[in-house]
């Protein structure tokens, strides 16, 4: 099987998707001779010509918008934000017009487009090169958040993002596109957008996480077996729809729960995944629901230092899972 | 791009002095500039975005304020090294800033270099969402008209950010209005690889002007007495009551958007051979030269204070500390700081 980065991976998927469905079609700023800025989107521009890899005006509001509405008529946008920090100008068209065009025409229509998006950060991006997006979007029904930490999961879930009939958010983080490795199967396949997965094994305390810090939870939770602690990590992949079933049994199973996110703690996904334990597995703890989060400042300042003491990084997770443990 | 006539009626040309000053200021920013990109090739700096080949525009443009304004605040974005110096930002803060070390003064080394705030020195850079600051500057400029100050706000921003809706909403307000504050746009023909024929399908942001009921005009944004004299008219305006107006400097962009971009796919080294025929500041010394009011010896003086003065920022912002963290929490609201 071959081995991709997580861009590659990302590449893949979208290569694929316009080759096998004309209606697919890429905007965005600088997605075409550029290939982005992060070069997601190379080389599309040559195989499958200006029309459809479609180089933007900077308005983000209207790449939103102008995505919707092409969505409505029938066809498959992927409208990539150049950063998640920028998404801001499309906030309306997303949240506002996207979300709710199904249910407020009563199925009337749908908008089957995705906006992909590079978030994250520890890659020196300063205040607005930085941030993780996906609370406000995971607070908004009629939404998805789609968030892959390996390359496998990115090219089946961003297949079945651009397959599904309703406005995905797809955010990658930055620093996996290019330090995250994995085998990725060639051709087609899709994942399922709304099942979390077990990615480690254990038996003594769960972590719920997702994007770039299941990794650094991974790292964690190696560095616990080695103290002797057998931990149980779950990637939730979509933080809406929210896999409560695979988190419920694994703290059933464990007893312990810790939920590791960069995005901001306050009103994070954390503290609603802490709301689905405690209502789905309250007589199972034997401790308190943690969470192991980004600080409660807009992520992340530029020094180093700062940014270290933004991230939950891994050294600050194994730290978190002591204190789990010991309660 | 044709060029607009380059002096308006009712503006003085600058002098030889002025002109000289503007050079001198013009030969440190470029000092600057090229260091700041050696740093970050060096991995000292995380990231560069340089004002080569916008300097005449910058620096003409606040020469204007400075002299026909009463008060004068500017709005920048991330290329306007040009402006930050010209509103007082020393080499030193500016080198603290790039490396992001302790002592960074408007951010605390929070935000990529230049962005922050500095309103006694009068100039913020709060944002990297593009076109974001120029609302705000449309508000600050209302500000001065409520409390009656005589302050011209001028907002700086790229043909890029032109497209945001948010400049459309802005130039309607501030025209409605009748508020103090130039919308000045340093036009490099790219939005980092979007040509400007995909950014709009006319030939100049100014032409947009005429829609919102303020003057627009274009000028050759790589001669500083141009520059100088059209945002000059501008200031005259907007501090007589006249109300808004749109400058666009045509400029050159000959390096990279900014030291992550690889440009060598989007355009052709012919291009950007052209681009530097342009450069401001051999214009200028030309200029200066040809007119002997700068003579060869002190160019070498002014270019040699200027290394001087270059290396010295570097060597102290080398040698400053990293922040700590102790105050990472701090400032996010009023009360206690926190
Ligand atoms: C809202 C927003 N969208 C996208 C970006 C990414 N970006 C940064 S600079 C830039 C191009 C800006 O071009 P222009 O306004 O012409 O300024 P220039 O860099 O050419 O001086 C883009 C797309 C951003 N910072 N903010
Ligand atoms: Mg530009």
């Amino acid at each position: 099987m071959p081995t991709l980065t997580l861009i590659e991976a990302v590449r893949e998927a979208l290569r694929e998707e316009m080759e096998r469905d004309p209606s697919v079609f890429v905007m965005g700023e600088d997605v075409g001779r550029r290939g982005g800025v992060f070069l997601a989107t190379q080389g599309l521009v040559d195989e499958f010509g200006e029309e459809r890899v479609i180089d933007t005006p900077l308005a983000e509001s209207s790449i939103a918008g102008i995505a919707m509405g092409a969505a409505m008529a029938g066809m498959r946008p992927i409208a990539e934000m150049q950063f998640a920090d920028f998404i801001w100008p499309a906030m309306n068209q997303i949240v506002g017009e996207a979300a709710r065009a199904r249910y407020g025409t009563y199925g009337g229509v749908h908008v089957p487009m995705v906006v992909r998006s590079p978030y994250g950060g520890h890659v020196r991006g300063g205040l607005f090169h930085s941030q993780s997006v996906e609370a406000y979007f995971a607070h908004t029904p009629g939404l998805k958040v789609v968030i892959p930490a390996t390359p496998y999961d990115a090219k089946g879930l961003l297949k079945a993002a651009i397959r599904d009939d309703d406005p995905v958010i797809f955010l990658e983080h930055k620093r996996a596109y290019r330090s995250v490795r994995g085998d990725v199967p060639d051709g087609d396949y899709t994942l399922p957008i709304g099942a979390a997965e077990v990615k480690r094994e254990g038996a003594d305390a769960t972590v719920v996480s997702y994007g770039l810090t299941l990794h650094y939870t991974l790292q964690a939770a190696e560095t616990l077996a080695q103290e002797g602690a057998s931990v149980e990590v779950v990637d939730l992949r979509s933080v809406r729809p929210l896999d409560a079933e695979t988190v419920l049994r694994s703290v059933r199973k464990t007893n312990r729960a810790l939920i590791a996110h960069e995005d901001n703690r306050t009103g994070g996904v954390g503290a609603e995944v802490s709301a689905i334990i405690m209502e789905g597995a309250f007589g199972h703890l034997d401790a308190p629901v943690m969470r192991c989060a980004g600080l409660d400042i807009p992520a992340m300042p530029f020094a180093p230092t700062l940014e270290s003491a933004f991230m939950p990084t891994a050294d600050k997770i194994a730290a978190a899972l002591r204190e789990l443990l010991a309660y | 791009m044709q060029q607009a006539h380059p002096a308006p009626a009712g503006i003085e040309p600058l002098g030889p002095e002025d002109l000289l000053d503007l050079y001198a200021a013009m030969v440190r920013v470029r000092a600057l500039d090229e260091r700041v990109w050696i740093l970050n090739r060096q991995g000292k700096a995380a990231i560069v975005a340089s004002c080569q080949g916008h300097e005449a525009a910058q620096l003409g443009s606040v020469w204007a304020l400075r002299k026909h304004a009463a008060a004068h605040f500017c709005f920048t974005y991330y290329r306007d090294m040009g402006v930050c110096v010209a509103q007082g930002l020393t080499m030193r803060e500016v080198m603290l800033g790039f490396l992001a070390k302790e002592g960074e003064p408007i951010s605390r080394a929070r935000q990529f270099p230049l962005h922050g705030a500095d309103v006694g020195r009068g100039f913020m850079n709060l944002s990297n969402v593009v076109g974001s600051h120029v609302p705000e500057a449309v508000g600050w400029a209302l500000a001065a008209k409520l409390r009656r100050e005589p302050t011209v706000t001028a907002v700086y921003l790229g043909d890029g950010a032109a497209s945001q809706g948010d400049i459309h909403e802005s130039m309607n307000f501030a025209s409605v209005h009748n508020l103090p504050v130039l919308f000045l746009v340093e036009n490099n023909g790219y939005a980092i690889s979007v040509p400007l024929h995909k950014q709009m399908a006319i030939d100049r942001v100014a032409e947009r002007a005429a829609a919102y009921g303020m003057p627009g005009v274009t000028v050759d944004g790589t001669d500083v007495a141009a520059a100088y004299a059209a945002t000059a008219q501008a200031v005259q305006r907007a501090a007589g009551g006249g109300g808004p107006s749109l400058v666009e400097f045509d400029v050159e962009r000959y390096l990279p958007h900014t030291s992550d971009d690889d440009d060598s796919t989007y355009r052709s080294r012919d291009e950007v051979e052209e681009g530097k025929k342009r450069d401001p500041l051999a214009k200028l010394q030309q200029r200066l030269l040809a007119e002997g009011v700068l003579t060869p010896e002190r160019n070498d003086e002014l270019r040699k204070a200027a290394r001087r003065e270059v290396d010295e920022a570097t060597d102290a912002a080398e040698a400053a500390p990293y922040p700590g963290a102790a105050d990472v929490l701090d400032h996010l609201y009023a009360a206690d700081g926190r």
